[in-house]
């Protein structure tokens, strides 16, 4: 039981987890408490919610470029996502994930990924293959 | 991706283990973006407050300073977290000054010229038209691309450091014709009128486009903004949208008319004084007590610091209200011999040099000064500070001297 979502080749080594996922942007300055981590922006849609250790899905990157760091930093005290998956990411987050050794991939062809995906979704990503796997179904919805 | 010797010697490490870091980094970057091979660059600027870094980033660029690492162009960096002049008044800790201390350090052995500035294309060396470089800050990038033509993706501090290292960066994104061309078309009704207005014009169109590989094309416009004023509305676009280049039609040097950019046929969006009054609206707060106005993001100009100078000048803050402005070393040397500083000072401003108030531990410090109710003219900074929370606020430059004074939010109801 399973369902293979197809993507552009993207960067980091191959995981799994559980999905956190919602129809909403990323910028780790703008909207989150890095020391707690947590999403933090009140306007954010996962306000409060937890990304350490999960398989972030987000639909793009936003605002500016210390992302590209914090992604760095967060994973080095352990208080990081394992993976990010978006629609559509930035320059930033993939120069992030680079230094970070964190998975990231976008440019899904099965349309929107924040659909595909739900929060709960068991997931392994594959950067290399541009291979996304929902392990807990077999079917889109 | 295709390699040339060079690139191939530096990627086996015969360039020293620095060099062979980039070039992976890049390489890593490219292949994401599809790049077929690297392109030159003349200057990098490299954005790494401590905060960002913490101290696992402080700790990877002293391993490459430690390993021999020498950049091979000019490269500069962003406004830095720490003044190191001013950091235990505003409640900066002696662990972050020395982080500052140690970063400052390395990036001086590698070759790095500390210039900690988010205007450098307004007082170090601007890029020229076609120029390819490694930018990091994107208030930078999209005024490099946009007003002055050259050639640059949003590069991250890892990524901007890596092209300084190896003198190019993958060639994708911006560095192609093919993602320069306008996709998104704004048809604005009212030319805004000050700094403020610039950046709310630039964040709704920002949040409108969205996404880093849109381009909006824009008309409308009736005069030629200032560099101030472009300056605003860059960097807000670029924080409401992650936005790296916009063309104006008659303004910016790509699009004479809206075909240079093949805009033509794009559907058009309207900006109205409705999208600008529903941005703007979050941001109201008139009547409150206001803790510590903001002048920053982006830096001051020296003739910003002119124009806060004279607003302040013969006036006094409110005793409960403190106010930071960030610019410049370069800016500040010459507003202090102009007696701009003074001015602000004698009002009761803080003046901060070479950093910005974002990137100096926001939460942090606000949580130190007991500061929660922010207010700005700058659309950038508000847009950024409801994360670090704060209840950030927005007014014009004289609005924003006006609530200082007052000590609560004065706003006369500016609208584009």
């Amino acid at each position: 039981m399973s369902i293979e979502l197809k993507c552009h080749v993207g960067i980091g080594l191959p995981v799994t987890g559980t999905a956190l996922v919602a129809d909403d942007n990323f910028s780790a300055r703008y909207d989150l408490d890095r020391i707690k981590g947590v999403f933090s922006r009140p306007q954010h849609k996962l306000v409060g919610q937890s990304y350490r250790d999960v398989i972030l899905v987000l639909n793009t990157a936003k605002g500016g470029v210390a992302t590209a760091w914090m992604l760095h930093e967060m994973k080095t005290r352990d208080m990081a996502p394992k993976a990010i998956l978006f629609n559509a990411a930035n320059t930033i987050l993939a120069q992030g994930a680079a230094l970070a050794e964190m998975a990231m991939c976008d440019r899904f062809e099965d349309g929107d990924v924040t659909s595909l995906i739900q929060t709960g979704d068991e997931v392994h990503v594959d950067p290399a293959a541009g291979l996304v796997t929902i392990l807990n179904r077999d079917g889109v919805g | 991706m295709k390699l040339d010797d060079e690139e191939q010697a530096m990627l086996a490490g015969e360039m020293g283990p620095a060099c062979a870091w980039a070039l992976d980094h890049q390489i890593q970057i490219g292949r994401m973006f599809d790049a077929e091979d690297m392109v030159p660059v003349s200057q990098a600027h490299m954005m790494a407050d401590p905060e960002s870094l913490g101290e696992a980033g402080v700790a990877f660029v002293e391993r490459l300073a430690g390993d021999g690492a020498q950049v091979s162009i000019p490269m500069i960096t962003d406004p830095r977290g720490v003044d190191l002049e001013h950091y235990r008044p505003l409640g900066q800790t002696e662990e972050m000054a020395d982080l500052e201390r140690r970063f400052i350090a390395a990036c001086q052995a590698m070759g790095i010229m500390m210039t900690n500035t988010c205007i450098n294309y307004q007082t170090i060396m601007p890029p020229v038209f076609g120029d390819h470089v490694a930018y990091g800050d994107t208030g930078v990038v999209i005024y490099s691309n946009s007003v002055c033509g050259a050639r640059s993706n949003f590069e991250g501090g890892p990524s901007a450091l890596a092209a300084g290292l190896t003198g190019r960066t993958p060639r994708y994104g911006l560095h192609l014709d093919r993602h320069r061309r306008a996709t998104m078309r704004f048809i604005v009704d009212q030319t805004p009128s000050d700094l403020m207005e610039w950046g709310v014009l630039g964040a709704a169109i920002g949040r409108q486009a969205g996404s880093y590989w849109q381009v909006p094309v824009i008309e409308g416009i009736e005069r030629v903004p200032t560099s101030d004023e472009i300056k605003h509305f860059g960097a807000a676009m670029a924080s409401y949208g992650s936005t790296p280049l916009f063309h104006i039609a008659g303004i910016t040097p790509e699009c004479r008319t809206v075909a240079d950019v093949d805009g033509s046929d794009l559907p058009a969006h309207r900006i109205g004084v409705d999208e600008i009054t529903t941005l703007r609206q979050p941001f109201g707060a008139a009547g409150e007590d206001v803790d510590v106005v903001v002048f920053a993001a982006p830096q001051l100009s020296l003739v910003e610091m002119g124009q806060l100078a004279s607003l302040c000048a013969g006036r006094k803050r409110a005793s409960s209200t403190d106010m930071i402005v960030c610019t410049s070393a370069q800016v500040y040397a010459d507003a202090a011999a102009m007696g701009y500083v003074d001015a602000i000072q004698g009002f009761g401003g803080t003046v901060l040099t070479g950093t910005c108030f974002y990137q100096q531990y926001a939460r942090e410090i606000g949580e130190a000064n007991g500061w929660k109710r922010l207010l700005s003219n700058s659309a950038k900074i508000v847009n950024i500070l409801g994360g670090y929370g704060y209840a950030p606020a927005l007014a014009t430059m004289e609005d924003c001297i006006a609530s200082a004074e007052a000590g609560q939010v004065v706003d006369r109801g500016a609208g584009v």
